[in-house]
């Protein structure tokens, strides 16, 4: 998008404008996820900078709230906690999400439009809802306050984002490739993990993903639905939050940001390959 | 089936016709079964683990079995009782009153009417507790006696209230709701002016909504237009200003936005440092409106900008050429030309972060202060602080007919099939 030669000097000015104003937009947008860094190796337990950091004398920063992150029993028990909530109702939400997204995406099937609104649901109903009606329900099943509640919870809240984008997948998915298959032997079992499973497969995983992180991140439904002995690592946030804010929290901030690098390139990688596969490959 | 392969040549002959037919539709109901059961476990784990929650949730609303349940002999003796006709109840109903509240106090169980009861009327409740502690050493005849330990029980008004809210269910958690109130002659009006609370709250939560929706809007329109036009390479690495902020977590985000703009904050410091502000003059853009809208406006703009970038991507950029070719000003050109092509993009991407911001409740709660606390926060009060877990309901099931309102307008606008792909 250059600037055409026959810009007139208001014109060449609101181009630059625009691109300064969109040049802060993206200030906006990524200093916040930057300023926690430095601010995470703080020797104070202040949220801010202190004179020391700006003249960056070494002394100022330390390792001090890394070291109490990782001394730290709660935090450790809060990241088991939430690894194993997220790992299980992850891989549930990639089964019960791919299976559906299979029938979803057969023209046989009646009522789906009914169908898919009810399995995203989760996605539009705001979390502080469910999160009441979960209370209430989970309470009176008596699985509140376990794992089995929260993973359950976290499970239905991952479905829709495999539904979605497995879905999204099997569109332009071919299935004279089945066909194919079976006019050559294959029984449809066989057929289904050759053909159609690696074709799907990256769909399947950015939904994972996606499933991942909402476990990973919820809090709303955990708060209201998961006991003292349950504790997530955003619930630890939030309570840390809350209560005393020391700069724990932005070291645990700094690490998942480098978690959410590492997530956001995994996606990244998985819908180039998936878009090469289809033979759409960007230029 | 097989044998049913139509001979090139020959007709069918009516009987084959109908075998014919009836093996078609045996076909194509077994492929909807398969369907079928390819998304029933899906389909019942959400309808068990999600669906029936709300469900039972939004009954709660109207759910009143707390005054028929504890109180059952005063609620069969009020039966028979006129509340329009201006005479207490008779002494049969005081004595299945003093027999209710003996078996409550020995059960535990008239605290949760005495509640109940409580808010509808203030006072209610120690009218209850307070005589149910006397009840086991009266004797009959019982009207004067209770009349003599409160003379609440001679206010016909109270008698009013147990009878109405006897009844196995109630609207009165939606009129709580709607800052309206019951009188005890049984007529619905508006509480006084400095009563109300909920109409407020939720006026505010959608015109802060609607303020960060018009804000990520502003913010994210040129944003997308940018990378929309700008060569694929470049585009992909701004990409990741974006979508890093999109999968960071909403703790993270908030958590660095305090920090941000705290007292003692980057910002603040920043504008101290260059003079802007005085030390002792510092702004305060958090715990109040201002932080929940910036902090906000900020974790929900990801949702904005991928919608409006993805429509903006097949808008072709010589359209623009071919309307400034043929004469018109950029001004001109933008607003009759690209405009118009990117409002599936505005409309989609409005929709989104409408959504999603009129139900938030993590970040008003930390950041927000006083002002800026959301429908959400009620919720959360009423569920974890005063327990009113019907009022709670009430609020959700506005909250999420709004919600679900704007989401069947926006399904109806874009058609079913482009439902909310975050990509």
């Amino acid at each position: 998008m250059a600037l055409p030669s026959y810009a007139g000097p208001l014109e060449t000015f609101w181009y630059y404008a625009f691109r300064v104003f969109c040049g802060m937009v993206f200030i906006f947008l990524i200093s916040p996820l930057l300023i926690i860094i430095p601010l995470s190796f703080n020797v104070e337990p202040y949220f801010s900078f202190t004179e020391g950091m700006l003249a960056l004398d070494p002394d100022a920063y330390s390792l001090r709230w890394y070291q109490e992150f990782f001394g730290s029993e709660r935090w450790m028990n809060a990241i088991q906690n939430t690894f194993i909530v997220a790992v299980c109702s992850t891989i549930l939400s990639m089964i019960l999400g791919t299976l559906a997204a299979l029938g979803l995406s057969r023209s046989e099937l009646p009522f789906k439009g009914m169908i898919m609104g009810f399995l995203i649901s989760p996605m539009i109903v705001p979390l502080i809802i469910s999160a009441a009606g979960m209370f209430f329900f989970y309470s009176s099943m008596g699985i509140s306050q376990s794992y089995l509640g929260l993973i359950l919870a976290h499970t239905a809240l991952g479905t829709p984002f495999v539904v979605i984008t497995v879905t999204a997948t099997l569109s332009g998915f071919d299935y004279n490739l089945v066909r194919a298959a079976a006019s050559l032997g294959a029984t449809p079992t066989y057929a289904f993990f050759k053909i159609t499973v690696p074709l799907i497969l990256t769909g399947v995983i950015s939904g994972g993903l996606f499933a991942l992180m909402t476990s990973v991140d919820e809090v709303v439904v955990a708060i209201f639905i998961a006991g003292a002995e349950q504790r997530t690592v955003p619930m630890q946030m939030w309570a840390g939050i809350r209560e005393q804010i020391s700069p724990t929290i932005l070291a645990v901030a700094t690490l998942l940001v480098c978690m959410s690098i590492l997530l956001l390139s995994t996606v990244e990688y998985l819908r180039r390959r998936s878009e090469t596969i289809r033979g759409i490959t960007p230029h | 089936m097989m044998a049913n392969t139509v001979e090139a040549k020959g007709q069918l002959t009516p009987d084959e016709q109908k075998r014919l037919t009836a093996d078609m539709h045996r076909s194509l109901r077994r492929k909807k079964i398969r369907a079928l059961l390819l998304v029933a476990p899906l389909l019942i784990f959400i309808l068990v683990t999600f669906v029936s929650p709300i469900a039972t949730m939004l009954f709660r609303s109207i759910d009143n079995p707390q005054v028929s349940e504890y109180m059952p002999n005063t609620t069969a003796a009020l039966a028979r009782w006129d509340a329009d006709s201006n005479e207490l109840p008779d002494e049969a109903t005081y004595a299945a009153l003093v027999t209710d509240l003996k078996v409550g106090r020995e059960n535990h169980t008239i605290g949760k009417a005495a509640t109940r009861l409580n808010y509808e009327k203030s006072q209610m409740r120690s009218l209850l507790t307070g005589t149910a502690r006397k009840a086991g050493r009266l004797e009959p005849p019982f009207k004067e006696q209770l009349i003599k330990i409160n003379d609440g029980w001679g206010d016909i008004d109270n008698w009013r209230v147990i009878k109405r809210e006897s009844s196995p269910y109630t609207a009165s958690y939606y009129i709580a709701a709607f800052d309206m109130e019951t009188t005890p002659a049984g007529e619905i009006r508006m509480l006084p002016e400095q009563q109300r609370v909920y109409l407020q709250m939720l006026w505010r939560t959608v015109w802060m909504s609607l303020l960060i929706t018009a804000l990520t809007l502003l913010l994210g329109y040129p944003v997308s237009y940018l990378l929309a036009s700008l060569p694929m390479g470049i585009a992909n690495t701004l990409m990741i200003l974006v979508l890093l902020p999109f999968w960071t977590s909403l703790l993270v985000r908030t958590s660095s936005w305090i920090a941000m703009l705290q007292g003692q904050g980057v910002i603040n410091d920043i504008l101290v440092w260059f003079g802007l502000v005085s030390d002792d003059n510092r702004l305060s853009m958090i715990y109040n409106a201002t932080g929940t809208v910036i902090t906000m406006t900020h974790i929900l703009l990801p949702f904005m900008i991928l919608p409006l970038y993805s429509v903006m991507k097949t808008i072709p950029p010589s359209y623009m050429r071919a309307a400034r070719s043929l004469g018109a000003t950029p001004f001109t050109a933008f607003v009759k030309v690209y405009l118009p092509q990117s409002v599936p993009g505005i409309s989609a991407g409005a929709i989104l972060v409408f959504i999603l911001a009129i139900g938030y409740y993590i970040t008003p709660a930390l950041v927000g202060g006083q002002t800026g606390q959301f429908i959400g926060n009620m919720i959360a009060y009423h569920m974890q602080s005063s327990l009113n877990w019907g009022l709670a309901a009430a609020l959700g099931v506005v909250l999420l007919a709004l919600v679900l309102g704007i989401y069947a307008l926006y399904s109806r606008l874009l058609g079913s099939n482009n439902q909310m792909s975050l990509r």
